[in-house]
């Protein structure tokens, strides 16, 4: 937030967030991307899948506050999935970087400066926000759930050699047209999707540059991970290794 | 080339490698029949390894949780204040 008037004058940010039942958290998300970039041209686009919480309304509330230029509202009448989500949302994006996060708050927008910094510094197609570095973290995990965590990295370090730390992680900036270049032959569900986007784009040869970020799951949040989860994780490993 | 391919490559070339070394003799064939034992073994180790690595290294950070939650109060007085209703839920 200090520092950022340097060659970044030219660049748009858009932001794509998908949402599903998240009234409160994507009015807390928005208010939080306004005050920590401040000095960056930027839009918000809200892709959620027909809540019937009220997640639209409050969004269109929130485009009161902010303005409809910032945050704009691209519904789908029902959940299709979040690869789907951003191709939809990827479709109304005006800029020419692409951010995408989760709308839980488990990724804190106060990173997004560090990723934006990242990718000046360094030019590079994809910077992804990773857990498993110095100055990277999580909350609310137990001993077990890190220990899956961990294991299943290192399983597809083993396998896939990646060239990065943290595969699953869902926190991720992109150029617009490296993200509409990878998603389109993605075609995994949950964050087996995002293992997807992250190894395609690396094979690719895309230049791919981390930033640590803390992940906080909150106590009424939604981070399970039963014996299902780990098979259809393995079955994405399975699927990435014959078919990139 | 599809992973699997470079992976199972590796694989054929140490294999030709292991039998290269089997049958010109260069050490007893005994330790040389193992060989592939030790290979999976080493392997597996330095998995288990980067695996407790890894949780060591696996920072929690519950002061994290405590700024959110500032952040969680903060946006709430503002967003109320201009009459965003946050107030339920």
């Amino acid at each position: 937030m200090e520092e950022q008037h340097q060659q970044k004058d030219t660049n748009k940010y858009s932001i794509i967030i998908p949402t599903y039942n998240e009234r409160l958290n994507v009015a807390l998300i928005i208010y939080l991307v306004f005050k920590h970039l401040k000095d960056i041209d930027f839009e918000i686009i809200v892709v959620d899948d027909g809540s019937p919480d009220g997640t639209q309304d409050i969004v269109k509330q929130l485009q009161n506050v902010y303005g409809e230029d910032r945050i704009l509202l691209r519904a789908r009448p029902k959940k299709l999935g979040l690869g789907t989500a951003y191709i939809h949302g990827l479709k109304h994006a005006s800029g020419n970087f692409v951010v995408i996060m989760d709308a839980d708050l488990s990724h804190h927008p106060k990173y997004l400066p560090n990723f934006i910094r990242k990718q000046a510094e360094t030019g590079a197609s994809i910077v992804t926000g990773t857990r498993y570095v110095n100055g990277g973290g999580v909350h609310g995990w137990n001993l077990m759930r890190k220990l899956t965590s961990r294991g299943a990295n290192v399983l597809a370090q083993t396998f896939l050699w990646p060239g990065v730390s943290d595969l699953t992680g869902s926190f991720r900036l992109y150029k617009r047209s490296v993200l509409e270049d990878v998603i389109n032959s993605c075609v995994s569900k949950g964050y087996v999707f995002q293992m997807e986007m992250i190894v395609r784009a690396s094979r690719k040869g895309y230049h791919i540059e981390e930033v640590p970020i803390t992940f906080v799951d909150r106590v009424y949040g939604s981070s399970k991970l039963g014996g299902s989860e780990i098979v259809e994780y393995l079955k994405g490993l399975v699927y990435l290794l014959v078919t990139t | 080339m599809k992973h699997v391919v470079k992976i199972l490559t590796l694989l054929v070339a140490i294999t030709a490698f292991w039998i290269g070394v089997l049958e010109t003799k260069i050490s007893p064939r005994n330790n040389t029949w193992l060989l592939p034992i030790y290979f999976i073994m080493s392997l597996g180790c330095y998995d288990l390894l980067m695996v407790g690595i890894g949780l060591i290294q696996f920072r929690t950070c519950p002061e994290e949780a405590v700024l959110l939650q500032k952040d969680v109060l903060e946006a709430t007085e503002f967003l109320r204040q201009r009459a965003v209703d946050v107030g339920s839920d």
